[in-house]
């Protein structure tokens, strides 16, 4: 079949808000004339867009992958954080409520130094990198993503986790002022997630603060975000407030919602089906044409050389 | 109900059922971007939406005939039956051939083991025969038959319904809205004497 690739879209380049809002107005006079209340869940982008800041002193990263990104539009406008809405196109829309300065993280559990961290501090005493990731949703689909971030280990090392601590157990805000989905119980809120301590060290994991050079977005996990890219994205928690190092093994949001379709683990894996849907192959994000490509899902989303070795000896049906 | 001429009734729902797939039309070949990052998506899910409004919308004839006791519900409810054939036929075919890229083993392993799939392409099958004897002289052949197996339509409906209620991953506000409505329309149709025995009890 001949693909047609959809066109490169810089991130100086976004969708004239005008045009937005003419195409509202033609779907809105189609909405008047069925006149149906049934009509619902059309895709009426209304981003509203924020200041963008540039991020400096950004380092490359050899363990990019040097894959074509998706485009930065695709990238901000199709998003799943549930605190926002269950539309993809929800967070785009609602974020702007969140509050991302000042930001501060709360240590605690197994560590050393616990206690609460301006976020600035945080990173201002870290090397931003950028790191070109393939990000792979649960419910199939991927993306190729420019994240910058810092080392998720070295931040760890900052803290001095003591012996005890076997697991990172992360949360999200929870202000349903700031975030609005949080007023219907879709989820448990806040959202919890959590990784072993060898997966949180692996040199893979980082902390984004970035996306595209650039301050990351509210609707992407705005100002802090988990970015483990051998996982589902859903591992990826956002907004993150407060990181907790414990010795047993956290209960996570999605585990719990749904523990016979989502694991603690939640490792990339072709050969183990959802529950109700094939994760062999994926839909490659990237608008612009209806004829866009599926691919073949490769074993811990093709960072199977770096990280399978963590998982040697463990049944990974049983442990999805 | 006389609003319009009765020769201008059909060709108006023709029309208006029309709009929402020449909308789709017209964006998928023309203005591809405005159907966002995940265009294949939003065509799959809009043309099962509008599946789903077409079978209510069927269903909705026979109660609203009652309740206006006019005779223009009965008229466009063939005509809107079939919208609703034919809606669930595109969404079919954009699920095969755009998001399957018509690979068969996968076609075939989806339709048989997901279940949300496997109820969908059910509700489709039992659709043909009912496209296929919707025309008058099938009506006549057919007799009380006709009758008998165009009940089908509240199985498809339930059907189009579950396959919703099953596909999505947590948020079940709408696909419920969808199972409201028709819960709704089916109890419309219980006899109005069931009600007046229950008033008395």
């Amino acid at each position: 079949m001949l693909i047609k690739k959809p066109s490169d879209i810089k991130p100086s380049e976004i969708t004239d808000p005008e045009l937005y809002k003419q195409r509202r107005k033609f779907i809105q006079a189609g909405v008047g004339l069925t006149g149906a209340a049934m009509f619902s869940g059309l895709w009426l982008p209304d981003n509203v867009q924020a200041a963008r800041e540039k991020l400096q002193g950004i380092k490359k990263s050899s363990l990019s992958t040097d894959e074509k990104p998706t485009s930065y539009k695709d990238v901000t406008s199709y998003n799943n954080f549930y605190e926002f809405g269950t539309d993809k196109s929800d967070p785009a829309r609602n974020a702007h409520t969140l509050k991302t300065k000042p930001w501060s993280l709360t240590i605690e559990g197994e560590v050393a130094k616990p206690g609460t961290y301006h976020l600035e501090d945080l990173v201002k005493a870290s090397t931003l990198e950028e790191r070109i990731y393939r990000f792979r949703c649960v419910e199939a689909w991927s993306m190729v993503i420019p994240w910058v971030g810092i080392s998720l280990s070295s931040l760890i090392k900052r803290f001095e986790p003591t012996s005890k601590a076997k697991f990172v157990e992360f949360t999200t805000l929870y202000d349903p002022k700031q975030m609005p989905g949080q007023n219907r119980q879709v989820l448990n809120w806040p959202y919890v997630e959590g990784l072993r301590m060898d997966e949180a060290m692996h040199p893979l994991s980082i902390m984004v603060v970035g996306l595209y050079g650039e301050v990351l977005p509210n609707q992407n996990g705005a100002p802090l975000r988990l970015m483990v890219p051998w996982k589902y994205g859903f591992k990826n928690i956002k907004s993150i407030v407060k990181i907790r190092f414990t010795e047993t093994m956290p209960k996570t949001t999605w585990a719990l919602a749904g523990p016979r379709e989502y694991g603690f683990y939640a490792n990339v894996n072709p050969k183990v089906s959802h529950p109700r849907w094939s994760q062999a192959s994926e839909r490659v994000i990237g608008s612009g044409s209806i004829f866009t490509k599926r691919k073949d899902t490769l074993m811990f989303n093709g960072y199977e050389d770096q990280v399978a070795q963590l998982y040697s000896g463990l049944d990974l049906r049983k442990y999805f | 109900m006389n609003f319009s001429p009765a020769w201008l009734l059909k060709p108006t729902i023709f029309l208006l059922s029309s709009i929402p797939f020449l909308y789709l039309l017209y964006a998928a070949f023309l203005d591809p971007e405005s159907l966002g990052a995940n265009p294949v998506e939003y065509l799959t899910h809009e043309t099962g939406s509008w599946s789903l409004r077409f079978l209510l919308l069927t269903l909705a004839m026979t109660p609203l005939r009652r309740w206006t006791k006019s005779s223009f519900p009965l008229k466009v409810r063939r005509l809107l039956g079939l919208f609703a054939f034919f809606y669930v036929s595109v969404h079919l075919l954009i699920y095969a051939v755009l998001d399957r890229e018509l690979d068969w083993s996968h076609l075939g392993e989806d339709i048989i083991k997901r279940p949300f799939i496997t109820i969908g392409f059910l509700a489709w099958l039992l659709l043909i025969p009912l496209a296929v004897t919707s025309t008058n002289a099938m009506m006549r052949r057919l007799g009380r038959r006709w009758k008998k197996l165009h009940k089908l339509v509240y199985l498809i409906a339930a059907l189009g319904v579950g396959h919703y209620i099953w596909l999505v991953k947590k948020d079940l506000q709408e696909p419920l809205i969808y199972a409201a409505i028709f819960i709704m329309l089916m109890l419309l149709r219980l006899p109005a004497g069931m009600f007046k025995f229950r008033n008395k009890a």
